[in-house]
């Protein structure tokens, strides 16, 4: 009985300690603050965390009675980064597959990540120790692969760059779903928010997926569109199979009704420049809204991307003419397209478990002729307000999440490090699978086998 | 002291089977072969047929690019032997190394580079690179790593596959490289000879060819092989299946030795002698039994390179290098006892089974283990341009491990560690009297994101200069295409 009962208390107290957590007030001092919003950077001052959000943000913010006090000594505060173009949440190990792909004649469009979602990942913590927070989490293009992994296992890989596949159409997969935002947090709900955009691949990999050729996609794709306003002006006809048919199921067809709208973006999977240049075009005919995906030669058509008003996600370090797609591929295309106004965000390199590099590819962009500001925003600000939670996240600004990491100096350059990682104002751990595992093997001399050892 | 062997077994197999040589040996050889009694000279075989007539068939044309006496003054010096050197100078004379040291007086008649304010290293030395055999585009045609018709595949040279117009050699050497190990790739136990290149733009292969360096062999452990050859129905499907394979792959490599010792001692005693048929794969697994051929081993568990090293002392030969080797930490200090490197990365876990446990400071736990060797390589085109960045994240996560670390120590992570993992330490990696003038000059610390190099030096030629298009070249390939490859 007694037993039992300190049981009960015990729990109690466990209870009452994470909401304590939660209501946690902290104030980090004596830190640069790089907020990524309309205050800019602040040179030295104070960032003040309560109930989850961030209440005051400036040089001379209040330390509230009470709180926690953080001293930064001179580092960094800036908001938490934001992975873009990565599949945390949807994979474990890259070769084992992931939760992100379907090849289902009746869910293409339709096909929504979120319930994939999951939190008890070992790629989260190691990618919070990278400074991110938050993510958006994308369908990737039938048939493609994601993922980390050696030169031989590169093969397959490469080869979707590299031609049609030569089979039919298949009008399902034109469309590869829809995307959601993330936090990186240690809670069970990780989902900020659902069906942020809906993913199709173009250039060589939609041609290849509407049977062998470019135009052939764009012909498939204003079908499909215009099977989706039939659909939404004779709904009841065609719910008495008096209607009549239509390429895509009924749920592919109500999944496209806020796209054909204008409401839900399609990021559109593109490197050449001819090819951004038709996907541009076509968002203009159809009246959708688009995000480019890749853009690699997007440089050479940045004034077009800028009229258009239409956002970029791409990465700073492709560089090379991997495919024939992207031969005027450059170090420069990230300042380039910012200089021309185009609001870019940067894609994670490889799956998820590089995910951690994000904050390179922005100090290796501003080496190569991005200003930092604009850098800081690519993962931040920008693709929190091209996802559609600008409100919530993306910079330190009073009434947002407080989701931010304290750095030891510049959080672009490899020598510094996180030293304190909060998301919805809950501090994370910092430790991950990784430094479990380094620190058992830290010492080799022990007495014991390493398997002794609990970090 | 292999090198050494290795010249020393060269000159005896040379006289013996009847080159053209003035050594000792040879004359006792000849002399036994003119004595009156002994039967007719047996006719040389031609050289296409004897293993050991030319040690290499497609000898390297290498040729410097036209240099200066160069003194490169006022930088921070990285040397690559642990050193840094502020306000350094660095002279260069026919294109080696002449002297390295603080406010050294520059000799008249050289050209003086002002670097105050800079940093200069050795030239970047990539242990693992697939340029060339797996080139850019990569389309099918182009795909030339992987010979993936057998799992043992000693037969063949990653030369042969060498595309010297890949653009991505330009792309690497304006990220600093100057040396590159081109090797197989790993979808085979036994994957072929691996090629050392200079980086330099050129029209053949042979002319990229590092004159007097070491062939390697390209082995594989775990899940590549298996996972190839298992899906296509045969053996190897299993680990131990691959095993099987190693060591059946040496006991015919030894076998074959044999023969062809045997052949020779009867030549050498002027007895008829019928010569073993020349099979390409077992010359080149011979030779890495002689030691003469080094041993590059992709392997990422800590239990199969234990495994691999037992092998390697069953049939007496050195593993080199291990490679990605993402769970070297956990037995740094049997590869320390062992005198092999691991050329790793700092990021690149997680993609399949065997690279789950990798971690961010496993080349500074090598590092720290007493005689360890750690290795910061690519395996990778993208990442062979910003080895420097790699290095410093796996130094901050050294630090981060409580390590003490320099930079100076860290940069031989991709400079004279590499040299030593590929063999040919005695002639690049570092900056010291006499080697070649193989070096970088930086507009930032290159363990900064922001370090770009301003020049490359390859043999005191200047082979990059970020300032000048004189020296920015451009593949064939690139020409007339969009962007004309300026990346």
């Amino acid at each position: 009985m007694r037993k039992v009962l300190f049981s009960a208390c015990a729990l109690a107290a466990l209870t009452l300690g994470a909401a304590a957590a939660n209501a946690e007030t902290v104030a980090i001092t004596n830190a640069k603050i790089l907020t990524a919003g309309p205050a800019g950077e602040i040179a030295s001052g104070t960032v003040v965390i309560k109930d989850g959000k961030i209440a005051a943000v400036g040089a001379s913010a209040a330390v509230p009675a009470g709180a926690r006090v953080i001293d930064a000594r001179g580092g960094v505060v800036a908001p938490g980064f934001f992975a873009t173009g990565s599949m945390l949440g949807e994979v474990e190990v890259g070769s084992l597959g992931n939760d992100l792909s379907v090849n289902n004649p009746e869910i293409g469009a339709s096909f929504d990540i979120q319930y994939g979602l999951n939190p008890g990942s070992v790629l989260f913590p190691v990618a919070r120790l990278g400074g991110l927070t938050s993510a958006v989490v994308l369908p990737i293009p039938a048939g493609r692969r994601g993922g980390d992994a050696d030169e031989e296992d590169d093969d397959d890989a490469s080869q979707y760059t590299a031609g049609p596949s030569g089979e039919g159409s298949k009008s399902h997969t034109l469309f590869s779903g829809q995307g959601a935002v993330i936090d990186l947090g240690t809670g069970d709900t990780i989902l900020t928010k659902a069906r942020v955009a809906m993913v199709a691949p173009f250039g060589s990999g939609g041609a290849a997926l509407a049977g062998g050729a470019r135009g052939a996609e764009f012909v498939a794709l204003k079908e499909a569109f215009a099977d989706v306003r039939d659909y939404m002006k004779n709904k009841a006809a065609y719910d008495k199979a008096a209607y009549r048919d239509l390429g895509l199921s009924k749920g592919d067809l109500e999944a496209l009704i806020p796209v054909v709208e204008g409401k839900m973006p399609v990021v559109a999977v593109v490197k050449r420049a001819s090819d951004i240049r038709q996907v541009l075009a076509f968002a203009r005919d159809e009246h959708i809204k688009v995000i480019l995906d890749g853009a690699q030669e997007g440089w050479v058509v940045a004034p077009e991307i800028a009229k258009a008003g239409v956002p970029v996600l791409m990465n700073p370090f492709d560089d090379r003419p991997e495919s024939y797609e992207e031969l005027a591929a450059t170090l420069d295309n990230a300042g380039r397209l910012s200089a021309a106004g185009v609001t870019v965000a940067f894609e994670s390199t490889g799956g998820s478990a590089r995910v951690r590099e994000t904050r390179y590819e922005a100090g290796s962009a501003v080496s190569h002729g991005m200003a930092y500001g604009a850098a800081l925003a690519a993962i931040t600000i920008n693709p929190a307000k091209i996802f559609g939670v600008a409100d919530r996240t993306g910079s330190l600004e009073p009434g947002k999440d407080a989701d931010l990491v304290v750095w030891t100096g510049d959080p672009f350059e490899p020598l510094s490090q996180p030293t304190a990682v909060f998301i919805h104002g809950q501090a994370q751990p910092m430790t991950s699978r990784q430094t479990e595992l380094r620190d058992r093997y830290k010492d080799l001399a022990l007495p014991l086998p390493p398997g002794y050892v609990h970090p | 002291m292999r090198l050494w062997t290795w010249a020393a077994t060269l000159i005896v197999a040379a006289a013996v089977s009847g080159c053209a040589t003035t050594t000792t040996p040879a004359k006792v050889a000849e002399a036994k072969a003119d004595a009156p009694a002994a039967p007719a000279k047996p006719k040389p075989l031609p050289p296409g047929l004897d293993p050991m007539a030319r040690a290499d068939a497609f000898p390297s044309t290498y040729r410097p690019m036209p240099s200066r006496p160069t003194a490169v003054v006022g930088a921070s010096v990285f040397t690559g032997t642990g050193q840094l050197i502020e306000n350094g100078v660095v002279l260069v004379k026919d294109g080696k190394i002449e002297a390295v040291g603080a406010g050294l007086a520059v000799p008249a008649g050289y050209e003086t580079v002002d670097a105050h304010g800079k940093w200069v290293t050795p030239g970047i030395i990539d242990a693992h690179s697939h340029l060339g055999v797996y080139a850019s585009p990569a389309v099918q045609a182009n795909s030339d790593g992987n010979e993936l018709t057998n799992p043992v595949t000693a037969e063949v040279w990653a030369e042969h596959s060498v595309w010297p117009q890949d653009p991505g050699f330009n792309t690497a050497r304006i990220g600093g490289v100057t040396t590159l190990l081109i090797l197989p790739g790993s979808g085979n136990l036994i994957g072929g000879r691996g090629v050392i290149l200079r980086n330099i733009p050129a029209r053949t292969v042979q002319d990229m060819k590092f004159p007097d360096a070491p062939y390697v062999l390209k082995m594989a452990c775990g899940e590549n092989p298996k996972r190839v050859y298992g899906s296509k129905g045969r053996a190897p499907s299993t680990r131990m299946g691959n095993v099987a394979g190693y060591r059946a792959a040496w006991i015919n490599a030894a076998d074959y030795q044999r023969r062809w010792d045997e052949y020779r001692a009867k030549v050498a005693k002027g007895e008829k002698a019928d010569p073993p048929k020349r099979d390409l794969g077992l010359d080149t697994l011979s030779a890495v039994l002689r030691g003469e051929i080094l041993v590059e081993n992709h392997c990422y568990r800590a239990d199969e390179m234990a495994q691999m090293i037992d092998i390697s002392k069953e049939f007496g030969y050195h593993v080199a290098a291990f490679h990605h080797a993402v769970e070297a930490y956990k037995i740094a200090d049997l590869l320390a006892d062992n005198h092999i490197c691991v050329a790793t990365w700092a990021n690149w876990w997680g993609g399949k089974m065997e690279m789950l446990d990798g971690i961010e400071a496993n080349a500074a736990l090598v590092n720290a283990a007493k005689g360890g060797c750690a290795v910061i390589k690519s395996d990778d085109p993208d990442l062979i341009q910003r080895l420097n960045q790699e290095a410093a994240e796996a130094l901050a996560a050294g630090r981060a491990a409580g390590l003490q670390i320099t930079e100076a120590d860290a940069i031989r992570w991709i400079t004279s560690n590499p040299a030593k993992a590929i063999g040919i330490d005695k002639q690049t990696g570092s900056l010291e009297p006499g080697k070649r003038a193989d070096l970088v000059i930086w507009d930032h610390d290159p363990f900064s994101i922001y370090a770009r190099t301003d020049r490359v030096y390859l043999d005191g030629a200047i082979s990059y200069d970020r300032h000048d298009p004189r020296y920015q070249p451009r593949s064939d390939f690139d020409l007339g295409q969009p962007g004309e490859g300026v990346r």
